[in-house]
């Protein structure tokens, strides 16, 4: 039997994604027209055999939630549920107060996934990996090639090339070690909690030495700077490097990449997912997700990579490319909306604009990845993909370039390259 | 009666429609810079039309052989070796102009307005002395030259340049009319007539200034090319409303030629003009924009205080604004923002333009 764990975090987590965090959880933001973490747990329930999901983060117990995993147990057949803890216990810490209950049952290995990543997650695969790598008393990392300069945002594994054990294991390097980067997706044997107990009790010990020190603190595990650094080079660690997509998912503009990353596997793994362009409907350009409640103007022209979510209006002759509609919102008659994030029940006017400036990797280096480091540079924001918040209110014929707009704004003109509080 | 028409240089201001076409060939609401002043001056009587040109254009030489045949009138090019200036080419043209001993006017060549020709006449005859100036009312004086003079008489005084205290509100609005005499004054060799002219005339008692009722525009560069066609529009909506286009999608003052085609859902006005064969698709949004002779707008683009030069094209859910100008033959693809771009001949823009610049 099998398990996994999603890492879903918390709200104090994100930050780079205000203001869409706001509203949502965002493991829950929609990517592709569905929750960010359907996208996981779908792939789970491919797996055979893998009998139960739970998802571990710090969010008080909310109807969001709750009423997703209610669905999504429905949909995908399996079991799901949420651990809250109690505080942020770090992306070891969690998994570690919570080892009972996923050990109980007796899974002879779970999953452990970062909500915030995007993946064609070959879970399967990387289970042939482990067994073929040592198995019960072997881990394994999923690992990505980036470029040279990417990679120091990352986790970094030196392998040996041909047994593929990780031989070095260093969190964001201030300097280059390894284009090999970790995809915050393992698959750990349950013996890996004997590792974290390590961990757990040095941090013990360590803390007994200092004054002051509560002891909730000595729960606080790094999985990547704690566990994954000392099991290098000891036999256990193994990476299994895939060359399908993946991205992080950090800022709202990777949200849009994402989604047109899900949007262009759809074609083989959701065809029912991608709109065409029919009689009487709108022209559908690439690859598109319109939810069925959505009401779309026949004379709109829509994509690549959009995603128009539950009860959006489109009006007549309005564009779209390369954006995320989220539910309620009504683009009128004209207006056009471009590498944007529109917020939920947000009304764009006739004749508006809305434009954001995409971070895209470079297109020209195969290993490229999304930059979604800072909103500043030199105390200039960044052009970035433009956000609406929730219920923003653009008027007719203005321009938002380039802008994020916070919730519950009504503008009455244009703006470029700024923040609208 | 004569006029001499001060054509001037290459009209550079006015890059990149004079890159195309000389200035006074440039369609100022549906009709060249020039024909605007030569029409009015044939309605005030004159029959001999100078103009004061110091480059060669084949254009020009054969747009007005045309216009002479169609007015019934002459229209003479006098072509200057070196630039003269403002008053040179008075020097140059004096045998044209002393064929009779009557007044002739003088007009610098962009400035719109409702042409006072006749009353210019009758105010010059009036006083009797060398020359009038027209002069017209701004807001803001210390930007220009102005103009003090007697107001009961209309007397000039003296002329200040960019006055730091208020001494008047009017300036020389570029049209005078001067009786022969003031060849005397007036040598062959780059002169200007503001400078080295009038004040010499004002001293002597023999400048008067005469106020002009109604709008004004010097109309030589884009931003108050668009200013002037508002005024423009809005004396049209005065004198001839019937000139002006109304139905349903159109807003305020519109002109529109016959040959264009409009297509449905489209809102357009105020402060528009649509020229001969152009085809403005559906849901196209326009305001206060001049769109030259056969150029396309295709479907659901948004244009604002901008001019789209000759056989342009501005592709759908194209957004141009803030004074942009396209010149002749340029094709704008599809999606595109350009905010005060300047836009040279037979380019294809096929990236936006987000900050004002020039795109050669
Ligand atoms: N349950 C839980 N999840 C966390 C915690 N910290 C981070 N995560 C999740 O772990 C993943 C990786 O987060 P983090 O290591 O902070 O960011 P990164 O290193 O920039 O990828 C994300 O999906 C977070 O939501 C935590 O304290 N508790
Ligand atoms: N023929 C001729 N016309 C000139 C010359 N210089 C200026 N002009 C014209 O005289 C008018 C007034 O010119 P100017 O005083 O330079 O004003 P501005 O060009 O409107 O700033 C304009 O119509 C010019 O085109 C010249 O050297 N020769
Ligand atoms: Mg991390």
């Amino acid at each position: 039997m099998l398990k996994a764990v999603i890492l879903i975090g918390g709200p104090q987590k994100g930050t780079r994604f205000r203001p869409l965090s706001f509203e949502v959880p965002k493991p829950l933001f929609p990517v592709a027209g569905v929750p960010m973490v359907q996208h996981h747990i779908e792939a789970c329930s491919k797996v055979p055999n893998l009998k139960e999901i739970l998802l571990i983060g710090f969010y008080q117990p909310n109807e969001a939630l709750s009423s997703f995993l209610l669905k999504a147990q429905q949909e995908f057949k399996v079991a799901i549920r949420y651990l809250q803890e109690y505080s942020a216990l770090g992306t070891g810490g969690g998994i570690y107060h919570f080892r009972d209950q996923i050990l109980s049952g007796g899974p002879q290995a779970f999953f452990v996934m970062n909500a915030d990543v995007c993946s064609a997650f070959p879970l399967v695969p990387m289970l042939d990996f482990h067994k073929q790598h040592g198995g019960s008393q072997s881990y394994v990392i999923l690992g990505t090639t980036a470029n040279r300069s990417q990679s120091l945002n990352y986790g970094c594994i030196v392998a040996n090339g041909e047994t593929q054990e990780v031989l070095h294991y260093v969190e964001k390097p201030g300097t280059f070690v390894s284009d090999i980067i970790n995809c915050g997706i393992y698959l750990f044997s349950p013996s890996i909690f004997q590792h974290i107990a390590e961990v757990f009790q040095r941090n013990q010990q360590e803390l007994q030495l200092e004054e002051n020190s509560s002891w909730q603190r000595t729960e606080v595990i790094r999985l990547e700077q704690d566990v994954f650094t000392t099991l290098a080079g000891r036999g256990k660690l193994y990476v299994y490097k895939t060359e399908g997509c993946w991205s992080q998912i950090k800022s709202a503009g990777s949200a849009i990449y994402a989604s047109r990353l899900y949007l262009s596997q759809y074609g083989s793994t959701h065809p029912e997912r991608l709109a065409s362009t029919k009689e009487g409907g709108p022209t559908i350009r690439g690859n598109v997700y319109i939810h069925p409640t959505a009401n779309v103007d026949p004379s709109a022209v829509l994509g690549p990579n959009v995603s128009i979510g539950m009860g959006v209006t489109v009006g007549a002759g309005v564009r779209i490319r390369e954006s995320i509609v989220l539910h309620g919102a009504v683009l009128q008659d004209h207006s056009c909306v471009l590498n944007t994030i529109v917020g939920w029940d947000s009304t764009v006017g006739r004749w508006a604009r809305v434009e954001g400036t995409p971070s895209d990797p470079n297109p020209n280096d195969p290993y490229s990845k999304i930059d979604s480091e800072t909103l500043f540079r030199e105390g200039k924001l960044t052009p970035s993909i433009t956000i609406l918040g929730c219920n923003v209110s653009i008027p007719a014929e203005v321009v938002i370039l380039n802008s994020i707009v916070l919730p519950h704004k009504e503008l009455s003109r244009s703006f470029k390259n700024q923040i609208i509080l | 009666m004569k006029a001499l028409i001060l054509v001037g240089g290459y009209g550079t201001r006015l890059r990149p429609l004079t890159l195309s076409v000389p200035k006074p060939l440039v369609d100022f609401c549906n009709k060249p810079i020039l024909l605007h002043q030569v029409e009015a001056l044939v309605k005030a009587g004159v029959n001999h039309v100078i103009l004061a040109v110091s480059y060669m254009s084949d254009m020009l030489e054969k747009e007005m052989k045309e216009q002479e045949k169609r007015l019934g009138i002459r229209i003479s090019m006098s072509h200057e070796k070196e630039p003269l200036g403002t008053a040179g080419p008075l020097a140059l043209a004096r045998e044209l102009l002393t064929e009779n001993s009557d007044p002739f006017f003088v007009l610098n060549s962009d400035v719109i307005c409702d042409f006072p020709f006749e009353e210019m006449v009758r105010f010059h005859k009036h006083h009797g002395k060398e020359g009038t100036i027209v002069v017209t009312k701004v807001e803001e004086p210390s930007k220009y030259g102005v103009v003090v003079y007697e107001a009961e008489s209309g007397q000039i005084q003296r002329f200040v340049e960019k006055p730091q205290v208020f001494v008047s509100n009017k300036i020389n609005s570029g049209l005078y009319i001067f009786s022969p005499a003031v060849l005397d004054r007036i040598q062959l060799r780059p002169t200007s007539i503001e400078k080295e002219i009038f004040p010499a005339m004002a001293q002597e008692g023999q400048l008067f200034a005469m106020e002009l009722q109604g709008f004004w525009m010097d109309i030589g560069q884009p931003k108050d090319f668009l200013t002037g066609m508002c005024m423009y529009l809005q004396s049209v909506r005065q004198k001839h409303p019937e000139w002006l286009h109304v139905g349903p999608g159109f807003i305020g003052n519109v002109l529109v030629d016959p040959t264009a085609k409009i297509g449905q859902n489209c809102s357009i006005g105020p402060n528009v003009t649509i020229g001969p064969g152009v085809t403005v698709e559906d849901g196209v949004r326009i305001k206060r924009c001049t769109i030259m002779k056969g150029s396309r707008l295709h479907s659901h683009s948004w244009l604002e205080s901008s001019i789209v030069g000759w056989s342009s094209s501005v592709g759908q859910w194209v957004r141009m604004e803030n004074v942009t100008v396209l010149g002749e033959d340029v094709i704008v693809n599809d999606e595109l923002y350009l905010n005060g771009a300047n836009v040279l001949p037979h380019k294809c823009i096929s990236e936006s333009v987000p900050e004002p610049r020039i795109i050669m």
